[in-house]
Order: C-alpha cells, then sequence, then structure tokens
C-alpha cells in the first residue's frame, strides 16, 4: 500500500481515537471552534461503553440538600486513598457544575425533581446526594446527546477503525495509522493534534463489568511509542457484578437504599464500614464482600452475596432502577421486586492510564515534560483525579468536562501550530502488525491465550494480592506473550476481519497487563483498589507516590519520581468510613 | 446449569469470495443457560475464526448486536438460547446491505437520523442553571430516550424494506423525542421534514417495529402522536 494513495490519507486538524464521552466531549468542542475534527472509533459511537454507566454523573447542585465543591474536593481526595493530585481535583469540581448545566442546555434528560430542577441521589464515598441522574442510564443519555450535537456541528466520523500506530517524532505527535475495519487497509490520519480517549482496560479479567472494546488499546499505543503509563496497578473492582456475568447493576440501587447481604442474611457492611454502610466507596465495600466469600459466608458458601432491592418496593424498582431490573431478570432469571439478585466483585474501571498534566497534555516523565499535540482524556488518561480508587459517578464528570478541557487547548495548540512532518515510513509499523498475523507460520490462536490471561487475571489481580500469586502471575503472562509470537488468524479477508481485531487487541492486553502486575508487585502497601494481604497497610512515608513505566528493551522499567500533589488543607488521614 | 448440544444455523456471507449468502451449520456443546452471543463467541473462538458479528457491551445497553433469531430481531446478548430451543437460525438485520456474515451497513440507518435535525434547539438565551422540565413533562419524551439505535425496529419494519428512503421509526421516533421535549423549538421545522410520504405517512401502524424493540417502547404509539402533531400544525 502506498501513501499516495489519497483515499486513506487524511489531513485533519484535530484527530480524536474513542468515541465515548471525553472524545465526543473534545470533538465538539473542535468542530465549534471552526477547525476540522474527527473521532475514529473501534465501535458505532452511540456503542461506546460510557453509555454502560447507570447511576449518575457528579456535581454539587445542592438542588436536593446542601452541598459545596469543597465537600466535593474532600470526598474526591478521601475516596482516592491520597493519591489523587489535588490541583486536578481542585479544577475538576469548579468545572462541575457547568459541564451538567452544559449537558441539561444540550438535551439531557435528566430525571427531575417535584419543581422541575435536575433530580440528584446519593452515591458511595460522597458526603451529600451528589449524582444527578437519568433514571439508571444516565450515560446512556449523555452519549446519545452528544453524539447528536457532534452531528450538528459537523464532526467527522470514522466508525469502525482500529489505530494500529501512533506517529511521533521528536516529542511531537504528528498523527497515527488505522485500520479500517469494514473494508480493510490502513489509513494515514496527519493531524495538528490527537487525542487518546479510548476508555479503560478491563477486559484483562474474565469477571468484569467492561464491553469487549474495552482493551486498552489507548495505553498499549503508548507503551509502544515509549511512552510511560501511571498507576495501572489501581484498578476498581465493582462490588455489585451480576453473578457470573460480571455486567454491572449499577450503585444506584444502593443510593435508592438497597442492601448487601450475606447467607445469613447479615447486612455485613456493619461490620467494615459501620458509618456509610453500603454506600461506602467501591474499594471498601468489594473487599469486604470478598471476606465474606473467601470466610464462607457467601450464598450457600458459594462465591457470591445478594444484592436485595426488595424492601424499595415495586413503584421505586421500575421508577428509578429499570434497566436494573431488567438485567437481573433477563441474564438471571431473577425477579428483583420479588428475590434478592446474586452479586459478586467485577473488574470495573481503570484509575491508571496515560499520564498527563491538567491541560490534559500527554507527558513523558516525572518532571512533566509535554509531547507536543498529543493529548488524553477520560478513563484512558491518569490525570491523576482518582488516585487509588474513584468515587461512583466522578468518572462521567471527568470524562467529559477534561474532554471540554482536551477540546479548548487542542483547539489552541491547532490554532499556534502548522502539521508537523510525518516520519518516514509512517506505515511500518502498523503494516508490520497486521502481516506477522496474516503471513506467519504459527499455530497459536488467540482464543485460547486470552482467556488463560483473563482467568489468571481474575484469580490473581484481584481485590486482593499477594507476592507469590503475583509472580506467578507474572510468569504466565511472559509465556502467553511467548505463544503470542506464534498466533496467526483463519480470517484473512479484507472486510469486517473480527479474528484479526481480536488478535491486535490481545497484542494490547499481554502488552499492559506486564506493566499492572509489575506495578502491584513493587507497590508494597495497600491503598484503595489496591490491596495487599502481605502488607495490608497504607504507607506514606514510602508509596505516597504515583507509579510510571515504560517499556524499554523487552523490560518493564518503573520509577517513582512522580510526588502527588497534596494540598496544606487536606493532608493524608486515616481512611474511615 | 449443564451442558447441551445445540445446532446452530448461520447465514454466511464472504464479500468477494460468495457470489450469495449461504447457509452454514454449526453442531455445538454450550451450557444452557447461555445467551445467543455466547454461542456465536463460542463458535467464533473455537470452530472458525472466520466468523464475523458485532457486540460489545454484553448488557442490552450499546445496540451493537441486533440480528434475526428464527425469525425475531433480538439483541444477541440479552437473548437466552432457551427462548428458542436447541436448534438456532441465525441471520443478519434485513433491509440492510450485508458487509459479511452477521455484519450489515449501518451507515444508511444513521444517515436518516440527520434529516430530522436530531438534537436540541432552544431559540431563547440558555438559563444560568437548568431548564425547568417538570416530572409531567419528562414523562412525555422519557420512554423515547431509552433508544439504543441497534436498528431492530427499522430492519423489521415492512413500510421500510421497499422503501430506503422512508425515514423508518428510528429516526421519527427521535423526531418525536424532540418535537415532545418542553424545551425545545425546533418542533415546526421537524413536524414540516416528517409530513412527507417518506416521514410519517409512509408509517402504516403495523406494530412490527414495537414487536422487535429490545427496549419495548411503544414506538407505533408515539409515531401517532407524532402524526397528530403534524395535522395539528398544519390546521
Amino acid at each position: 500500500m502506498k501513501i499516495e494513495e489519497a483515499r486513506n490519507h487524511h489531513t485533519i486538524d484535530a484527530v480524536i481515537v474513542g468515541a465515548g464521552l471525553a472524545g465526543l466531549r473534545a470533538a465538539l468542542e473542535v468542530a465549534k471552534s471552526g477547525l476540522s475534527a474527527a473521532v475514529i472509533s473501534k465501535v458505532y459511537p452511540t456503542r461506546s461503553h460510557s453509555g454502560g454507566a447507570q447511576g449518575g454523573i457528579a456535581a454539587a447542585l445542592a438542588n436536593v440538600s446542601e452541598d459545596s465543591l469543597e465537600a466535593h474536593m474532600f470526598d474526591t481526595i478521601k475516596g482516592s486513598d491520597y493519591l489523587a493530585d489535588q490541583d486536578i481535583i481542585e479544577r475538576f469540581v469548579n468545572e462541575a457544575l457547568k459541564t451538567v448545566y452544559e449537558f441539561e442546555h444540550m438535551g439531557v434528560p435528566f430525571s427531575r425533581t417535584a419543581d422541575g430542577r435536575i433530580n440528584q441521589r446519593p452515591f458511595g464515598g460522597h458526603s451529600a446526594p451528589r449524582a444527578c441522574f437519568a433514571q439508571d442510564i444516565t450515560g446512556h443519555v449523555l452519549l446519545h446527546t452528544l453524539y447528536e450535537q457532534c452531528l450538528r456541528h459537523n464532526v467527522l466520523f470514522f466508525n469502525e477503525f482500529q489505530v494500529l500506530s501512533l506517529l511521533l517524532q521528536d516529542d511531537v505527535s504528528r498523527g497515527l495509522v488505522a485500520w479500517d475495519i469494514r473494508a480493510g487497509g490502513l489509513h494515514i490520519f496527519h493531524a495538528r493534534a490527537v487525542l487518546l480517549a479510548t476508555g479503560g482496560y478491563g477486559r484483562a479479567w474474565k469477571v468484569t463489568s467492561n464491553a469487549h472494546a474495552n482493551t486498552g488499546d489507548g495505553v498499549a499505543l503508548v507503551l509502544d511509542a515509549g511512552l510511560p503509563l501511571e498507576d495501572m496497578e489501581f484498578v476498581q473492582f465493582h462490588p455489585t457484578g451480576l453473578y457470573k456475568h460480571g455486567i454491572l447493576l449499577s450503585e444506584a440501587a444502593r443510593g435508592e437504599g438497597a442492601y448487601i447481604v450475606n447467607d445469613k442474611n447479615e447486612r455485613f457492611m456493619k461490620t467494615y464500614a459501620a458509618a456509610k454502610m453500603e454506600l461506602a466507596p467501591r474499594d471498601v465495600v468489594s473487599r469486604a464482600e470478598q471476606t465474606e466469600i473467601n470466610e464462607g459466608r457467601g450464598i450457600g458458601g458459594r462465591d457470591y452475596v445478594y444484592l436485595d432491592l426488595r424492601h424499595l418496593g415495586q413503584q421505586k424498582i421500575l421508577e428509578r432502577l429499570p434497566q436494573i431490573y431488567d438485567l437481573a431478570l433477563n441474564y438471571l432469571k431473577v425477579d428483583a421486586i420479588k428475590e434478592p439478585v446474586p452479586i459478586q466483585p467485577t473488574a470495573h474501571y481503570s484509575m491508571g492510564g496515560i499520564p498527563a498534566n491538567v491541560r490534559t497534555e500527554v507527558i513523558k516523565d516525572g518532571k512533566g515534560t509535554v509531547i507536543r499535540g498529543l493529548y488524553t482524556a477520560g478513563e484512558t488518561s491518569c490525570l491523576s483525579l482518582h488516585g487509588a480508587n474513584r468515587l461512583g459517578t466522578n468518572s462521567l464528570q471527568d470524562a467529559a468536562t477534561f474532554g471540554r478541557i482536551a477540546g479548548i487547548h487542542m483547539t489552541e495548540f491547532c490554532r499556534e501550530n502548522g502539521f508537523a512532518e510525518l516520519p518516514a515510513k509512517p506505515l511500518d509499523v502498523a503494516q508490520g502488525k497486521i502481516d506477522r498475523l496474516w503471513s506467519g507460520q504459527g499455530k497459536e490462536r488467540h482464543a485460547p491465550i486470552r482467556e488463560m490471561l483473563q482467568v489468571n487475571m481474575t484469580q490473581t489481580m484481584g481485590v486482593f494480592r499477594n507476592q507469590d500469586e503475583m509472580l506467578k502471575m507474572l510468569a504466565v503472562i511472559k509465556e502467553l506473550q511467548e505463544r503470542y509470537r506464534r498466533v496467526t488468524v483463519d480470517d484473512r479477508g479484507a472486510a469486517f476481519n473480527l479474528d484479526l481485531i481480536e488478535a491486535l487487541e490481545l497484542e494490547n492486553l499481554l502488552s499492559f497487563s506486564e506493566v499492572i502486575v509489575e506495578g502491584a508487585l513493587a507497590r508494597k502497601e495497600s491503598r484503595g483498589a489496591h490491596f495487599r494481604s502481605d502488607f495490608p497497610k497504607r504507607n506514606d512515608g514510602e508509596w505516597l507516590r504515583h507509579t510510571l513505566a515504560w517499556r524499554r528493551n523487552g523490560k518493564i522499567v518503573l520509577d517513582f519520581s512522580k510526588g502527588v500533589v497534596i494540598y496544606p488543607q487536606y493532608q493524608p488521614q486515616e481512611r474511615k468510613y | 446449569m449443564a451442558m447441551i448440544d445445540i445446532r446452530v444455523k448461520i447465514l454466511r456471507y464472504q464479500p468477494g469470495q460468495d457470489a450469495k449468502p449461504r447457509w452454514q451449520v454449526f453442531a455445538v456443546k454450550v451450557e444452557d443457560e447461555s445467551t445467543i452471543l455466547d454461542v456465536l463467541n463460542e463458535i467464533h473462538w473455537q470452530h472458525d475464526g472466520t466468523l464475523a458479528y458485532r457486540r460489545s457491551c454484553r448488557s442490552s445497553i450499546c445496540g451493537s448486536c441486533a440480528m434475526k433469531v428464527n425469525g425475531r430481531n433480538v439483541l444477541a446478548c440479552e437473548t437466552p438460547i432457551h427462548r428458542f430451543g436447541t436448534k438456532l437460525k441465525i441471520e443478519p438485520l434485513s433491509g440492510f446491505e450485508i458487509i459479511k456474515d452477521l455484519v450489515v451497513d449501518l451507515d444508511p440507518f444513521f444517515e436518516k437520523l440527520k434529516r430530522i435535525k436530531p438534537y436540541l434547539i432552544v431559540d431563547r438565551p440558555m438559563p444560568d442553571k437548568e431548564f425547568v422540565q417538570s416530572p409531567q413533562q419528562l414523562e412525555q419524551i422519557g420512554e423515547s430516550t431509552l433508544c439504543i439505535l441497534c436498528a431492530a425496529c427499522s430492519a423489521a419494519c415492512p413500510s421500510s424494506w421497499p422503501n430506503s428512503d422512508y425515514l423508518g421509526p428510528a429516526a421519527l421516533l427521535k423526531a418525536y423525542r424532540f418535537v415532545f421535549d418542553s424545551r425545545d423549538d425546533g418542533a415546526d421545522d421537524r413536524l414540516e421534514i416528517v409530513n412527507d410520504k417518506n416521514g410519517v405517512w409512509r408509517c402504516h401502524t403495523i406494530f412490527n417495529c414495537m414487536e422487535a424493540c429490545p427496549k419495548k417502547i411503544k414506538i407505533t404509539e408515539y409515531l401517532s402522536r407524532l402524526k397528530l402533531k403534524v395535522v395539528e400544525n398544519s390546521l
């Protein structure tokens, strides 16, 4: 394939990878300024996994009770187990109200109070009812509304494209290369500015709430490009995953008053977080749940507990939580009005990701050196807003707010900078990936390798971790990476080659999973979602710092020189709920 | 939970290789609690890597995996196989061009959305905070905002099959969603757009869309209200 083929060569001011909340919000901002903005997505935009978010979007509107920006800030800091950067949180809470009102003005059908204002519900770790919601389909309506606005403002969409390499040279972003999933073939996107908004990396686990698409492609691309990742060992396990399926039952259920009970029908959270009970943050609730299961108090001694909604009554369940009701009914044949719903912790949210500053510019070291023209926002980024544990409803707010901020800074950057020249032979890396899978002689298949990775990650890198298990996991990853070299695909056709895409995604999963395990092994403490049975205490003296990780000469190199931004008034304290 | 043997007949089409779509039968062993998506994954991962289909969220919210199973349009991810027994017949959605196997070209479907101005139009100055909208006003549009754009409705609509210019149920539902939103000022425009032989009047209240909708949205009812609004507006 030649670069000169015009059809496959696009020159666009701002190229945004990912069509979730962060990507679409950024694209909208750029497009409204009159510059050209293109969104590249593996799926049709409305299929993005932001749509899976259910419970709400956080903002201290104080519509149903007193609230303040300071309270939102403190709750987020404490929720993060003090690993979040407080300058980022300050910017976040200051922009949050604007983000919600802007969504409302765009047409989001928020649920309403009796007097017609945006309704709000309680959520874990938040000290006031702060979750602005639309029933339990909040992410869905935000995503669709943003998509509609993007259509209105003529954002260009390249649907069903898989990005295979970033074009970077001398710390300047120049664009990227992507595979056209539908028709086959490589495309060059030459851009002034690029945003990576590719979402989370939860598909490395077997039991996960994440979509098939959430294979951490953005973090893997960055690692491939020789840039670091930050705090990858911090992965949130959501306490109310639907048993066996792992799909999400929103925390909104508990926000509306649902209980979690063990085999003895005890609300066991009283032992773990007496004040907040079921509305403690997710890391706390998931640990409690896993402890109950490990100590034999799962239902019938098995690996699940119950989410009990029955006392909420039929009307509240169907009005406020209709999706949860349908999911339990369709997938487990459980009628939540009459029966408790089996649940288990499920890999849910990636706190770690691509390091960036408050302007969403990607950085390449602990000193904050910027890669010019490269930005990141949403779950794939690590600013770090969520630190060691994210609070529910802060993710939609994060994606939308920092999506907008990314759009503003990308617009500025595009106005001040031309198109940096493409590197020589821009297609080589991407072409190499395809060729190896198509023309290799190996007999390995991607599916069993992925299955082995996911099963082992769920067993060893879950709610509780320890050195022995993690060392075994590292050995498994090394072996699977070796086997991956011999993977070829059955399907050699150009059109919609799912086989090829899954094999490419597996390469990404194997790549960043090694970083997760190395980071978790090195961090000999327990903080937020990262809990080590062999080091059960938080250790601020040694570990109040971020993890940066590079792949250099095939090995993961770690660096802990990046400190945490802490304001004098929010010094670390013991975290109790 | 038990393992059962099932027979799955899938309509396959590989462009450049097949002159026209052809049936292929797979005999597979799966858990009796499997969904249609689990079955497709099993076939794709264990039997034939060349099978193509769309899926993402697994929780019936992204709308990727609408397809036809034993004559019914369903979301593969939320549909248990026991609904159909041990013999499955799986085909792509009707009325769209097949890209490969179960993957159809939905670009025309999304293009139709654009025709009805699918976004809130506000001619007044924006308020400092939110617009006031009562729960009763929200109720008018609440159910219609559940639409996941999976295209199951349009693919089930006999009025859509012979006429690719017809807006179809999903785009018309979206028009309803904005026309009946108390915050919107764009109703006149949209009502004019749908007041057309390829707009609301092509809907013959056949109810197929409603029966196909995985979100159980009362589409036909909303389209009827939209027709009424068109008439009121032109009087």
